[in-house]
């Protein structure tokens, strides 16, 4: 099967930013929801039920609220810069998914149409220059608001973004340095023929690209811009209605995009795991399922079910992630803003280029020593495995197995009630002295 | 010093584990989102039980004839502490005395129950009642007819077979 004409290309092309767009902004407003139920759920309550069945009908009734509410304008706010952050805010965050394949190709009388917007070449660099552009809105919201609290937590965002944007790019030189090449696509592709996930051969750069992610989304525990308690809400402390929905959008779009990298980029993207039938890619214009023993590839054969079930294995997986983005922002609380700059300076930082120099050198070894596929993947996931127990070690202070070992001694009342009665004498001379001296 | 000092076990500082206690943290929330029993009460569909002790809104117990049994003795507002009991008494031919006004403010209420336990003729009484919710702030005092009128069962304080507690 052929390329596609080009009509049926722009054609595909529109029905897929179509679909993709609307099925984002569905999702984000029902992880809105999802947010709610399970926040509800671990703390024992059973969250919004009222509207529809199960609280199915809550994301409408507060995109209704939103816009029936008032808009305010601060009257000292840079006015322009106010209304412009939003949408700053809310751009970058829904066109990172373009990128994104999100099941198998798809087969129609046209030709068989890959089930991504766009494969561009740049692929995930494409995500790390457009999200890394959400935080103009954020800090431009932060500065516009004139307000003190509005402006912490912009400078916060800004600092904390750029600061993990450099752990978040390290992480992900593994992965390349594995696929070879930036594409999303291929990245899938060579997932599935490693026969392996790269969570496995590449697990310390998971965990890395999970801090990270959860910094550059600024959810608990690095949600130092929103910071309630300290900061009212940070940058969007002015905002309301719509506009303040818009940095929801935002946020919960950049939670999508992120567990759909970490789906695409550790778990293997839509590929179902334990199964050759999906092994799919578009290599010189024909889609092909892998090589033959002579080198030859291997024509694949598309159909619909297959992409179907290769969309349910991709939005499980991402739905995986959603959830634990969730779970971990009503466990965890948050950090103290020089524990978040330490964290991303002073140990990811070093620890991810140190991993790059693990995992090259380790690369460059197999290669030269032959193992290829699963062995190769094996060997690399024992490094691997090497790293991460070390770096776990390290990081938790060789606390991990053994626990919290000592205890502060239990303390002796007597000994405490007399150094009290010390204490107090000793405040009784001090005012008799201060007696004396007063005329 | 009390003679029982409870003293936690804690930590030195810089011995804990970090990534254990944040694992566990997360194996606890997990049990607790994954737990059945919830303790969100659906109210409106299901009713909240009261407890035996609980007095509300008040009650004023009638005669088969549909007059009030009240007497005008004027015990109950003397009594009340919150001073929310207006009594206006009269007398009719026969010599009956009888409220012409009687008005509670709930709002001023306290709802100590003192006017219940301190009527001869077991008259008013505090009911078992607590949705009363109203548009406006005046409707909040009582009068004689809406006492009358309440339908809510008053007090499991008050045995109506055993109405002196004898």
């Amino acid at each position: 099967m052929g390329e596609l004409s080009p009509l049926a290309f722009l054609l595909t092309s529109s029905v897929k930013v179509l679909l993709v767009f609307t099925v984002t902004l569905g999702v984000v407003a029902y992880m809105t929801l999802a947010e709610r139920k399970v926040s509800g759920f671990i703390q024992d309550r059973l969250g919004p039920n009222r509207a529809g069945p199960f609280g199915l009908l809550q994301p409408i009734a507060d995109g209704i609220k939103n816009f029936a509410k008032e808009e305010t304008l601060p009257g000292t706010s840079n006015r322009l810069f106010f209304i412009l952050a939003p949408m700053l805010a809310i751009m970058p965050a829904v066109v990172t998914l373009a990128v994104v394949p999100f099941a198998a190709p798809l087969p129609t009388p046209w030709g068989v149409v890959g089930m991504v917007i766009a494969d561009i070449p740049i692929g995930i660099l494409y995500i790390l220059a457009l999200s890394s552009l959400g935080v103009y809105g954020l800090f431009l919201a932060g500065w516009a608001s004139n307000n003190k609290y509005a402006l912490l937590g912009g400078v916060r965002s800004s600092s904390q973004m750029v600061s993990y944007e450099v752990a978040l790019g390290l992480s992900l030189i593994p992965v390349f340095m594995l696929a070879g090449n930036v594409t999303l696509t291929e990245i899938v592709w060579q997932q599935q023929q490693l026969g392996m996930w790269f969570i496995f051969p590449l697990s310390l750069a998971f965990i890395l690209f999970v801090i990270s992610a959860f910094a550059e989304t600024n959810r608990l525990p690095f949600d130092l811009p929103e910071a309630e308690s300290e900061l009212v809400t940070g940058y969007h402390t002015e905002y309301s209605s719509m506009k303040f929905s818009m940095f929801f959008i935002a946020e919960y779009s950049h939670i999508l995009t992120a567990s759909a990298l970490m789906a695409t980029l550790f778990l293997g993207g839509w590929s179902v795991p334990f199964w050759s039938g999906d092994h799919m890619f578009q290599e010189g214009g024909r889609w092909i399922s892998g090589y033959g023993a002579d080198g030859l590839p291997i024509a694949a054969a598309p159909a619909w079910w297959i992409t179907l079930l290769t969309l349910g294995s991709f939005a499980l997986k991402t739905a995986f992630f959603i959830l634990v983005f969730i779970w971990v922002r009503w466990t965890l609380p948050r950090f103290r803003y020089d524990q978040v700059m330490h964290l991303g300076w002073k140990v990811m930082l070093p620890v991810a280029l140190a991993y790059v120099m693990i995992i090259s050198a380790s690369i460059l070894v197999l290669d030269h020593v032959g193992f290829e596929g699963f062995l190769f993947g094996a060997a690399l996931t024992a490094v691997s495995l090497l790293c991460t127990g070390t770096f776990v070690f390290v990081l938790d202070r060789d606390r991990i197995i053994s626990g919290t070992t000592r205890v502060s001694p239990v303390r002796d009342v007597s000994a405490t009630a007399s150094s009290y009665s010390v204490r107090g004498a000793a405040r009784s001379t001090g005012q008799g002295s201060l007696s004396k001296t007063r005329p | 010093m009390p003679a029982t000092v409870k003293v936690l076990r804690r930590p030195e500082p810089g011995q804990t584990s970090y990534i254990r206690s944040a694992l566990k943290g997360m194996g606890l929330t997990f049990r607790h989102m994954v737990n059945p029993n919830k303790v969100t009460h659906q109210y409106p569909e299901e009713a909240v039980e009261l407890s035996p002790r609980w007095r509300g809104t008040h009650v004023m117990e009638v005669h088969a004839d549909g007059r009030p049994k009240c007497v005008a003795c004027g015990l109950c507002p003397t009594i009340c502490p919150a001073n929310c009991i207006r009594l206006v008494g009269g007398e009719d031919d026969m010599g009956n005395r009888y409220p012409i006004v009687y008005e509670i403010d709930e709002f001023r209420c306290i709802f100590c129950g003192m006017c219940q336990e301190v009527c001869p003729v077991e008259a008013i009484h505090v009911g078992r009642h607590f949705e009363n919710a109203e548009y406006t702030r005046d409707r909040f005092v009582y009068d004689l007819d809406r006492l009358m009128a309440q339908d809510h069962p008053s007090t499991l304080l008050w045995d109506p077979s055993d109405p002196r507690s004898e």
